[in-house]
């Protein structure tokens, strides 16, 4: 398969598109715990009470369609070889808990990948909601609408004081999580971002770097999501996380501007020589290209680079991870095969750019 | 200054919650600290697990200094008549069982619930239209009694007679709805 072709099937398409500040945010995502009222949670249930809802959901909602999420497959997760498993858990399709949990369990995917809902992971169903850019009320106002959608043939578990009923404390309520995948160089080469942490937890939000911990956050990508599900209003909370997202919009594009004032020529210097990095080396790691990635993107939104387009950031950061450079090699890499593969790779993605 | 929870210990413990920019000023003396879960552990390193096992036995007295919780046995044994989990599972795992255990441990999760949530313990966002029939119909009750209590005050006797009408009219239903589901 050429690289062109294997692209194309393996980034989802609404990735590929543009939402409002995708300078800066990636994606926005909602997603809804939710519970069936009469049986144990997934934790605690035995093999045949699983295998009971996930029966009942082949059966009313294989192949369904709503609205813009047309024919929704059902994907079980014993069917697949674990390597199926890792991409679609590094597409963010499905959850490492999904797929470590398979024997019952599976994901009821929208075509246009926008959509995962899946059943039997730590509650019954998880409905899973993405937007390309800076969408949270869109997302929100859809989520909501799919969550009626199941419920005309779901009977949910929810209680007049605890709200939606989930096997874990920290979800019910709402059941709702609202997060944002934020691209911040600026605010990190800078440090700023350390500094704002901990003023964002002390808002109920939180921080996470989505290869590492906080502020150790390799490339720059940060998530932020909300942490109390209980109390509030699924629109307060999204109005809350909507709010913090937009202040560090601006403070990144700030950062951004003092930058390119202040050092333009440090800063040019490392967006290409990262570039060089990734247009010429035959080994490397995830960490290291995870960051020049980051200054590529960088240099893509600033202007310096001007014939790729900033979508790579999202396609590369998802296809160099081991899952997917397996599956384009198609057999099984150590981890040292990896870095030579992930080299290639990125070399073969950018030289694409050039042809045209 | 008394304990604004018991209202009969001196209040020890004074702390400033922050919610969602929101200043709360809390007065409470140390047992009823500990009892609602406002204490911190002042430890940075404790998994999200840890945190919530340590909230969960913390039904004993001073549970913090690592007594044992067994000091309760009759609660101890509080075992879900649904799904069979016990307290002691739930403490464990960290995780209910199924939706009946909400109700089975219902008295100690408020203090659990107001840690993990900001000091929330009550929802109060999406009611699901099916599920959620006869709560839909509540909270439409509710409101017409606020207005009835308006219309009172307003001496608007004619539409007040109206709003109460509506509103015996609307209990009837949910009335007819609960027995209904029995």
């Amino acid at each position: 398969m050429s690289l062109k072709q294997f692209i194309n099937e393996a980034i989802s398409p609404w990735m590929k598109q543009e939402g409002p500040d995708s300078d800066i945010v990636m994606s926005s995502r909602i997603r809804l715990a939710r519970n069936f009222a009469d049986h144990p949670f997934p934790i605690i249930a035995r093999e045949e009470t699983l295998s009971k809802v996930l029966a009942y959901f082949e059966e009313n909602f294989q192949q369904t369609s709503f609205r813009d999420y047309k024919d929704f497959e059902l994907v079980r997760m014993r069917d697949l070889q674990p390597v199926e498993k890792r991409v679609l858990v590094e597409k963010h399709l499905i959850s490492p808990h999904l797929a470590e949990h398979s024997e019952n369990s599976a994901t009821l995917i929208s075509q246009n990948e926008q959509v995962s809902i899946m059943v039997n992971e730590e509650d019954h169903v998880r409905i899973q909601l993405y937007f390309p850019g800076f969408q949270l009320d869109k997302a929100l106002e859809q989520a909501s609408q799919l969550d009626d959608w199941l419920e005309e043939k779901v009977d949910y578990a929810f209680d007049e004081k605890r709200g939606y009923l989930t096997a874990c404390p920290t979800n019910v309520g709402t059941g709702m999580r609202a997060s944002v995948m934020m691209h911040l160089p600026a605010l990190s080469m800078t440090q700023q971002i350390n500094r704002m942490i901990p003023a964002i937890n002390q808002l109920g939000l939180v921080v996470r770097g989505i290869y590492g911990e906080g502020s150790e956050a390799l490339g720059s990508i940060f998530q932020i999501s909300n942490q109390i599900t209980l109390g509030k209003s699924e629109e307060d909370i999204v109005e809350d996380l909507h709010s913090v997202v937009k202040q560090l919009i601006d403070q990144e594009r700030k950062a951004r501007e003092t930058l390119m004032h202040r050092s333009s020529v440090r800063l040019e210097d490392r967006i290409f020589r990262s570039y060089g990095v990734l247009t010429n080396s035959r080994i490397i790691e995830s960490k290291e290209a995870a960051k020049c990635l980051s200054d590529l993107r960088l240099g893509i939104d600033l202007g310096l680079i001007d014939h790729i387009p900033r979508t790579i950031l999202n396609e590369l950061v998802i296809l160099t991870q081991p899952g997917f450079l397996q599956q384009y090699a198609e057999t099984t890499l150590s981890p040292d095969e990896r870095d030579v593969r992930r080299a290639s790779l990125i070399r073969e993605r950018l030289q694409l750019e050039h042809k045209e | 200054m008394e304990c604004q929870e018991c209202h009969q210990r001196p209040a020890t413990v004074h702390l400033t919650q922050v919610v969602n920019g929101k200043k709360t000023e809390i007065h409470v003396c140390e047992q009823c600290a500990k009892d609602n879960g406002y204490m911190n552990y002042g430890e940075e390193n404790f998994s999200l697990n840890d945190l919530l096992s340590g909230l969960f036995h913390s039904e004993g007295p001073s549970p913090f200094k690592g007594q044992s919780p067994q000091t309760h046995p009759k609660k101890e044994s509080l075992k879900c008549p649904s799904c069979g989990l016990t307290y002691n599972e739930f403490a464990r795992i960290g995780k209910f069982g199924c939706a009946v255990c909400y109700e089975t441990f219902d008295d100690r999760l408020n203090p659990i619930l107001r840690r993990v949530h900001s000091g929330n313990t009550r929802h109060d966002g999406k009611i699901p239209k099916r599920e959620g029939g006869n709560l839909h119909l509540k909270k439409e009750i509710e409101e017409y009694k606020n207005n009835l209590r308006q219309l009172i005050e307003q001496e608007e006797f004619e539409e007040a007679a109206k709003c109460r009408d509506k509103i015996r009219s609307l209990e009837n239903e949910l009335h007819q709805d609960e027995g209904g589901e029995e």
